[in-house]
């Protein structure tokens, strides 16, 4: 690159971007990892070592966060990922209605998850809900979706893979209609069956959409706030508490350097398990 | 990058649809079968993605007594417009100021979020080596979520909390790696040799990118306006924590004006799903493709 080229490229175009990013994202986040460990009040601090983390580690309210984000996040890909798979592999095939249906599905995930929360609270309310009424017409006794302790997480695990499975969706429509269909043709002609054509064409080669449908949905159910707000806002108990809504609840109690600690620890969380598996997908990519 | 994409969709259809079966018994068959198949698929979709809307969309036409029994009966008595109307004056039209605020933010974040991210992007594709080492550095914000308090000890100090400057850098911010990752991917496809041809007739930079590389990008400039506005239009997370206050009243938090302690209003409640529900509805059915390609820009490629 000689100077006169270099020179069509100023950095003076960055700085836009670097000053709006740097000063609303980069800089109080790094903040926040000095302000967890401090006792904070936004206009006076105290220096306070880990107790922040380790008030995080003992107590039971806080500490089964870890536990119901780790939960959410492996339920809501797990569904994604299959129904996701499922759908799309459908859909690729000669069917009429195509279309309709890939809309039908896709739409939830442009509408307010605030709105599908409160929509999907009332269809699972327990005795007069439309998902218990029709499970009595069949004769079965429909649980208290939101109200037990026990499933309250999955129901709204549950909500969410209704809201995001069109994006995984669309996602492996579009790695499976990258496959070129010369590898199908070989496999009819070699009298291969559609178990077949599926295990080892569709599912192997749709691997870069397996892997940004996985972190995707992986990432977003790490920092899922707003869907078990509007559902349960964490209870009953903290039985639906994520680390999101665990910090949002320490930060209205006013306990600032302890929310800005739990912030920490969701950076770490996400970080720690997207991470290695961002790495080991990538890894076992299949060539080409 | 994404009309490509595009196309090959669009190729794989047709080469699909157009390969001849052995014979006609076995065609006969594999068609019953897939009519069977089909019925089955359209009613599920019917079940699991319809019911919810028509749900909504029934019980925001009830009345009060007759919405709080959730179910899915035909209305007895029709309260279309006066369930919308009192959800549009309630409080003042808080409602109707939600809707101005939120196009507001929505607007403004856009306008910023494209200036600054594709000229950061264009920078950014034809110096590789800056884009190799900021990689992390822009990554990271498509990963962790932004800090709460933090944040707004940010834009206390900066005069900025609360107000809509505050919240539309922020969205800009919190925007920023997305779009910032599209246009640098789209830049790369706009050949290098028409910025020499531009520099021999004495273009400058400014010039050079504000008349011929932006007109360019107009591709990934209409994919960010449209993912880019329904994610801010959506969002309620950031505007619950950055943008507090009653008069601060955006979209998403409108509907907690019909929930509380004495019960919902679900008549209501409806009415205003349906309402804020529309912009995404006009935004889809228009710009349908562009979402999708939007969205599963990287998929196939990885």
């Amino acid at each position: 690159m000689n100077s006169s080229t270099r020179n069509m490229y100023p950095l003076a175009f960055l700085i836009p971007a670097a000053l709006v990013y740097c000063t609303f994202f980069l800089f109080p986040t790094s903040m926040a990892f000095f302000y967890s460990m401090t006792w904070w009040t936004l206009d006076d601090w105290e220096f306070i070592w880990f107790e922040n983390f380790i008030q995080f580690f003992q107590e039971p309210s806080l500490r089964i966060g870890f536990r119901n984000t780790l939960i959410y996040a492996f339920t809501t890909m797990g569904g994604k990922v299959v129904l996701g798979l499922i759908l799309a592999v459908f859909l690729c095939s000669k069917i009429r209605n195509k279309d309709f249906l890939r809309s039908i599905v896709f739409f939830p995930a442009l509408l307010s998850t605030i709105a599908v929360g409160f929509t999907f609270s009332a269809m699972m309310h327990p005795t007069n809900g439309v998902i218990n009424k029709t499970l009595a017409l069949v004769g079965i006794d429909g649980p208290n979706w939101l109200g037990d302790a026990k499933i309250a997480l999955l129901s709204v695990a549950m909500t969410d893979i209704w809201k995001g499975v069109g994006i995984a969706t669309v996602i492996f429509i579009a790695g499976i209609m990258a496959i070129p269909t010369h590898y199908y043709e070989a496999l009819k002609i070699d009298g291969g069956n559609a178990i077949q054509s599926f295990f080892h064409i569709t599912l192997p080669l749709s691997r870069p959409a397996l892997n940004t449908v996985v972190i995707l949905a992986l990432i977003g159910g790490l920092r899922t706030f707003d869907l078990v707000w509007a559902m349960t806002g964490g209870g009953p108990g903290f039985s639906t508490d994520l680390l999101a809504s665990i910090v949002y609840k320490q930060y209205a109690s006013g306990f600032f350097g302890l929310a800005t600690a739990g912030n920490v620890l969701l950076f770490l969380f996400v970080g720690l398990i997207a991470f290695p598996i961002f790495k080991l997908l990538n890894r076992k990519e299949v060539d080409l | 990058m994404s009309s490509k994409q595009g196309d090959v969709m669009d190729q794989a259809y047709q080469k699909d649809s157009s390969m001849p079966l052995d014979t006609m018994a076995e065609k006969k068959k594999v068609r019953k079968g897939l009519f069977a198949l089909e019925s089955i698929a359209v009613l599920f979709a019917i079940i699991f993605f319809g019911i919810p809307f028509y749900f909504v969309i029934i019980n925001s036409m009830k009345d009060s007594a007759a919405a709080a029994e959730l179910s899915l009966a035909w209305p007895e008595t029709f309260q279309f417009l006066a369930n919308y109307k009192e959800v549009l004056m309630l409080n003042d039209g808080i409602v109707i100021r939600a809707f101005i605020n939120s196009s507001i933010i929505t607007v403004s974040s856009i306008t910023v979020i494209i200036l600054i991210c594709s000229m950061a992007g264009f920078i950014l594709s034809r110096r590789q080596g800056m884009a190799k080492r900021l990689n992390y550095v822009i990554l990271v914000g498509l990963m962790i979520p932004p800090t709460i308090v933090p944040t707004i000890w940010v834009l206390q100090n900066l005069g900025l909390f609360k107000t809509f400057p505050g919240i539309i850098s922020l969205e800009s911010a919190l925007h920023f790696s997305f779009a910032c990752l599209l246009y640098t991917a789209f830049v790369a496809t706009i050949p290098r040799e028409l910025d020499e041809a531009a520099l021999m007739d004495g273009c400058g930079p400014i010039n050079l990118f504000f008349k011929i590389i932006f007109p360019l990008l107009k591709p990934v400039t209409s994919t960010v306006i449209v993912l880019s506005s329904i994610q801010i239009y959506n969002d309620f997370e950031n505007m619950l924590y950055f943008f507090p206050g009653a008069e601060n009243a955006t979209v998403q938090l409108t509907l907690y004006n019909f929930t509380g302690i004495y019960g919902t209003s679900y008549h209501l409640l409806f009415a205003d799903v349906i309402l804020i529900s529309i912009p995404p509805l006009v935004l889809f059915i228009f710009f349908n493709k562009k979402i999708v390609d939007g969205m599963t820009a990287g998929a196939v490629k990885g």
